[in-house]
């Protein structure tokens, strides 16, 4: 099974209602699937014109109360940040999968990890999202699940952040329905279309993400900062490798993280005390755990199939602390264990 | 249904043409099942108007907003309502895609000949020679096309079972019997339905009450024809025999104001 496929069967085990979609590779497959899933689940799939209307009419399946999701990837992912900063704006839990593709422009439809600061931090706002950074098809799958939970509990848009070699690598994973495995499935609500009469029965739904003032505006982003900050805890989510004792951090995420890990199991069976960070969550970022980690072994590695955009978000978190970093940042293509290994060996050496 | 006073401008086309939308919401009586989805430009100012569940969006994208809705919830009646810059310039790759595929939604939208929120550009509307803030002396065709057709292009692509018309808030009636044969176009699930609305815009068209009047009435039309473009033959059917209906009253109310204009 592909990733793409992963992501299809992990959003009916989740119980989405309706997929959303344009193509662009890496993430066709994730439609393909869908689409033929969907009937016999009794699911719904609509081909928009572009991502705007991707992302809008995801939007709008959330307002209906229903399980909505899109995927998309690389100059895709550019226009969801529109409809992601309404879904900011308004805490409308969307879900979107991304595939990152090289960058920047068209680049290549098959792998990196430059769309990190676009999936973080994208749109004229603050970044009130989630997003979960996985690094193969069974995180694929858990955290596909994981974010309609997530959205719908917190309300905050949500991005499953994976890549072309995950989009189209095959690997064994165990499909599960979770609640079978007595998961909770957190219940959808509507926005639109309540029973009853508005203004009789129950007030009227008007819901707006424009504001006459700056007085207005501040009191209502005050909410949205003090309520991601509070559900922030219980969302961040990373994995360490040998961090307590370790001299030198990598410090990598997806896909990117497994190389990492597997460089630390190889230098370690050298002797060599090397410790790997892998942020889950890349916003919120586990920055407490992180700077733990950091402070322990004073020389860190970061290391990303980009230049420097898990290293921006690392440096933000470490600010304040006296640290040596260094980097393999190689934009748009993948890294193995072995580089990582003799980088690795360059700087204890 | 209630609403609120409205926050427009003296003289503005959108208060008559929400006055008659609500009247037609009233009329074919589904209020409890209306979205109504407005855009950015001054069309925003309606998000709290009415009382029904009402969603504000963005510049454009409001007809994907009320598309993802009724494609998750075809029980809903989903109004998207927004100005011409929304419809035919930022979102028009939306309008079309939606009145390619039939969308069950209905778009209304006010032409007033520019972008009368951020303070009066040329919009793909603005009549040839219109002074606007971006051609003040004038629009010329040769540089910057002639102005939109929209209801014309709409009916062009949208295919059977689509209703497309062109009203004036000039003529209310009327506009408002195109209102309630959009939604009753929604209502039976035959298509895509598509009223532009002739809007007048005092502030930005810098234009006294009998100017204002004269250019919605007489220089707008010149370009713009009212009238239906796509009347779905079933519609037709609906409106004359009601017995066999939903509604039998409310259609026959519809029936008969047909007939008067």
């Amino acid at each position: 099974m592909t990733g793409n496929e992963v992501v299809a069967w992990a959003a009916i085990a989740a119980r989405a209602d309706i997929m959303y979609g344009y193509p662009i590779t890496p993430q066709n497959e994730v439609m393909h699937y869908w689409t033929r899933l969907a009937p016999k689940f009794g699911k719904e799939f609509l081909q928009t014109e572009d991502e705007l209307a991707a992302g809008f009419t995801t939007i709008g399946g959330v307002l209906a109360g229903k399980k909505a999701f899109t995927a998309t990837a690389g100059p895709g992912n550019i226009l969801m940040q529109e409809p992601a900063s309404m879904a900011e704006m308004m805490r409308l839990p969307v879900v979107v999968v991304i595939m990152q593709r090289g960058g920047p422009s068209t680049a290549t439809v098959i792998y990196s990890q430059q769309e990190v600061i676009l999936t973080t931090f994208g749109g004229n706002g603050e970044g009130f999202r989630i997003v979960y950074s996985t690094s193969g098809l069974q995180e694929l799958y858990d955290y596909t699940i994981k974010a309609f939970n997530t959205a719908w509990r917190y309300r905050f848009p949500v991005f499953v952040l994976a890549d072309g070699y995950q989009a189209k690598m095959r690997e064994p994973l165990t499909i599960y329905d979770p609640l079978a495995r007595g998961m909770e499935l957190v219940p959808p609500e509507q926005y639109v279309g309540r029973p009853g009469m508005p203004g009789v029965d129950r007030p009227p739904g008007h819901y707006r993400n424009t504001y006459n003032t700056e007085e207005e505006l501040y009191e209502i982003l005050q909410g949205h900062v003090q309520e991601y900050e509070r559900v922030a805890p219980e969302i961040m989510e990373h994995e360490s490798l040998e961090t307590e004792d370790a001299d030198l951090l990598i410090i990598a995420h997806g896909v990117v993280g497994r190389a990492a890990k597997q460089a630390v199991e190889q230098l370690r069976e050298e002797g060599l005390k090397v410790g790997c960070f892998r942020p889950v969550t890349l916003r919120p970022l586990s920055a407490g755990a992180l700077r733990d980690a950091v402070s322990r072994a004073k020389r860190i590695l970061v290391v990303e199939s980009a230049y420097g955009q898990l290293g921006k978000l690392v440096r933000d978190a470490l600010c304040g602390l006296v640290v040596e970093m260094f980097s393999l940042y190689k934009p748009g293509v993948g890294v193995t264990p072995e580089e990582v290994v003799i980088r690795s060996k360059e700087l204890i050496a | 249904m209630e609403t609120k006073p409205h926050k427009f401008c003296p003289g503005c086309g959108h208060g008559i043409a929400l006055r008659a939308l609500g009247q037609a919401i009233d009329e074919l009586g589904i209020q409890d099942r209306t979205v109504f989805g407005c855009d950015i430009g001054c069309s925003l100012l309606a998000w709290d108007f009415f009382n029904v569940d009402t969603v504000q969006t963005h510049h454009g994208r409001t007809t994907p907003v009320m598309t993802g809705i009724k494609r998750a919830n075809p029980d809903l009646i989903c109004i998207a309502y927004m100005g011409d810059g929304g419809g035919y310039a930022i979102g028009s790759q939306h309008l079309v895609n939606a009145a390619g595929r039939n969308e069950k939604i209905t778009v209304i939208l006010a032409n007033n000949t520019q972008y009368a929120m951020t303070g009066g550009q040329m919009a793909p509307t603005t009549l040839p020679g219109q002074k606007t803030e971006t051609t003040p002396y004038g629009r010329d065709v040769e540089w910057t096309g002639l102005p939109a057709q929209g209801p014309e292009m709409v009916a062009a692509i949208a295919p059977e079972g689509a209703y497309v018309a062109r009203g004036t808030v000039s003529k209310v009636r009327q506009l408002q019997k195109m209102y309630v044969r959009a939604l009753l176009n929604q209502i039976e699930g035959r298509g895509f339905s598509f009223v532009e609305t002739l809007a007048t815009c005092p502030t930005n068209w810098r234009t006294n009450a009998e100017k204002t009047w004269a250019f919605l009435e007489k220089q707008m039309p010149e370009y713009f024809r009212v009238g239906e473009l796509k009347v779905p033959v079933t519609t037709e059917e609906t409106l004359k025999s009601a017995d066999s209906r939903r509604r039998p009253e409310v259609l026959r109310k519809a029936s008969r104001r047909g007939e008067e204009e």
